[in-house]
């Protein structure tokens, strides 16, 4: 009987030929990511743990990205309890103001195809988009993982998810996994691992493809995975061994179930306060008022993204009440986006540009709202208080979407 | 080992996520117990100063999804909370609340069968009883059983190292 990706990369990890859903083994960690929310936490941990030093110090790579630059005079604390812990135990991936941690992880290549990779961070799920078993965890685990390199995992069952066809060009990748995500719901995946396939897929970026790895996590999913191809390989900067190129579902592999889409069928939707799976086309919301745009996150921070927006946003203005926020997932894209000219297009039509980071995706700076105040933006949650009081409204849309609103101050259908 | 005790209801809805029961914001505070005030406010502001140690929550499918914030399972036990009973719960909060001992219990039917405030009784492995009623609950994989036992992961790791 065939595998699924998910069963390839465990069995290939512990060294067995195969293995099967439901099973509970331990596996050796690659690489792990640790950021700088959680530094104390897992710090402390660790000590009490009575580690005495990392199981591999090469491994483990630091990144500073949610409270980058400090909006609240404690936040430093986390950076001086990070930089003596990586002093200490001789880490030197330390990623200080660099971007957001799961841009940081695949572009910095820290992360292959069929490697097995946890973080302390939900959307750790990201690095499957270069077929890596990626996922999040709480920092007692990460200590854990830092002393011995290892964790038990349960392997999961895997959703099979095809789409065939040719995407209208008002519609992205980000449109595609909300909706998936509205027909699974916010539980819908949950110990499961998703695996994209599809001649849809084939013809995607790898950046189009990080945003539905990186939203896996919001229908509950453990992992999400595609399968490695000539454009992970070109991304990563390597050439598949045998291993890597195997990591494809097989025909005959069992999955817990089969969702297949025409690529036609999709239209421009948004996920409408404050659940992810509460999504509904652009269409029904269109007239709606908004005081905020928000483009940049590690869902939709990339210079696709912001290359996309740019092409709409060209040679229109911001409308007069909306405040337009763009920030760039990582300093390479940020350089990027502004040696072609990406920037002085959307600074022209009036966005605000921020520093890479988390920034207002986790509500800590960078246009935070307040009570009855609506946004339209491109990261993963619109979860009750994410980004300002428990009454703002948010709405999750894709970056063409998200920059057709700024212009018309009120949410609207991008044509293109 | 089976435990029995009782404890008094606070009801949630379905889909409670990690920045309900914990918003970002007080991630930077120095300690769980300093969170303790801040638990649930998105939705209920005055919950953390009502739960008493000893009392259960209650709650619909999907309990703890979004982030991986231990702190989410931390807090919860800080307030004193004696178990979550909840239709299913989401994945990361599942092994944090495991690794902090904090006891969960799968049930879908108890939610629609109880009020906020109602006392009932939970023996661990077996089931639940309210108004009368018993509820059939599971017991947990004996990997987790082990790491509950030992009284966490980091209780677990000390006698790894030969530490306790």
């Amino acid at each position: 009987m065939g595998a699924t990706i998910i069963e390839k990369i465990i069995a290939h990890n512990i060294g067995a030929d195969s293995v099967k859903p439901g099973d509970i083994v331990t596996v050796n960690v690659d690489r792990v990511m640790v950021d700088d929310i959680m530094m104390p936490f897992i710090v402390n941990k660790f000590h009490e743990m009575g580690f005495k030093e990392l199981w591999d110090p090469d491994k483990v790579v630091m990144i500073y990205d949610h409270f980058v630059p400090a909006s609240q005079v404690d936040d430093t604390r986390h950076f001086r309890i990070g930089d003596e812990f990586a002093s200490r135990y001789g880490m030197k991936n330390v990623h200080r103001s660099d971007g957001i941690c799961h841009q940081l992880m695949t572009e910095a290549g820290y992360v292959k195809p069929g490697d097995v990779v946890f973080g302390t961070d939900s959307h750790t799920t990201t690095y499957g988009c270069v077929g890596a078993f990626s996922t999040g965890i709480g920092y007692t685990e990460m200590a854990g993982i830092l002393g011995t390199g290892q964790l038990w995992v349960k392997v999961p069952e895997t959703i099979k998810v095809t789409i065939s066809g040719k995407l209208s060009p008002n519609v992205t990748s980000k449109d595609i996994i909300l909706r998936i995500i509205g027909d699974l719901t916010a539980a819908g995946a949950t110990y499961q691992a998703l695996e994209f396939c599809g001649d849809t897929i084939d013809d995607m970026t790898v950046a189009s493809r990080m945003t539905m790895s990186n939203m896996a996590i919001e229908a509950g999913a453990k992992c999400a995975l595609f399968t490695p191809d000539e454009k992970t390989a070109q991304y990563c900067e390597i050439e598949l061994n045998d291993f890597q190129i195997s990591l494809v579902g097989d025909a005959d592999a069992s999955y817990a179930r089969e969702l297949t889409y025409n690529a036609e069928d999709f239209v421009p939707v948004m996920a409408c306060p404050s659940q992810v799976d509460s999504i509904k086309p652009v269409k029904e919301l269109i007239g709606t008022k908004i005081d905020q745009v928000f483009i940049g996150s590690c869902t939709n921070g990339r210079l696709e993204d912001l290359q996309k927006a740019a092409a709409v946003l060209k040679g229109k203005k911001v409308s007069p009440f909306v405040k337009l926020i763009v920030t760039p997932a990582s300093r390479k894209i940020y350089r990027q986006a502004d040696a072609d000219g990406t920037l002085l297009t959307l600074t022209e039509a009036g966005a605000i540009i921020t520093h890479p980071g988390c920034g207002l995706c986790c509500g800590r700076s960078g246009g935070i709202l307040t009570d009855g105040e609506r946004v339209v933006a491109t990261n993963n949650r619109n979860f009750l208080g994410r980004m300002g009081t428990s009454k703002v409204e948010i709405y999750l849309a894709s970056p063409v979407t998200a920059a057709a609103c700024a212009i018309a101050g009120e949410i609207t259908e991008v044509s293109l | 080992m089976s435990e029995t005790f009782t404890g008094r209801v606070w009801l949630l809805g379905d889909d409670i996520d990690t920045d309900i029961i914990i918003p970002t914001e007080y991630l930077a505070l120095k300690s769980v117990e300093d969170m303790k005030p801040y638990a649930f406010s998105p939705l209920r502001p005055e919950l953390a100063g009502q739960i008493e140690p000893g009392d259960i929550i209650v709650a619909g499918k999907n309990f703890g999804c979004g982030s991986s914030r231990e702190q989410a399972p931390e807090v919860v036990k800080a307030l004193g909370i004696r178990c979550i009973i909840a239709g299913s719960f989401a994945r990361i909060f599942f092994r944090n609340a495991i690794n902090n001992g904090l006891l969960l219990i799968e049930n879908a039917d108890l939610h629609d069968a109880v009020s906020e405030g109602d006392t009932i009784e939970v023996v661990t492995g077996s089931h639940i009883t309210a108004d009368g009623k018993e509820y059939q609950i599971a017991s947990l994989p004996e990997n987790l059983m082990e790491i509950l036992n030992a009284g966490g992961l980091v209780k677990a790791m000390r006698k790894r190292n030969g530490l306790d």
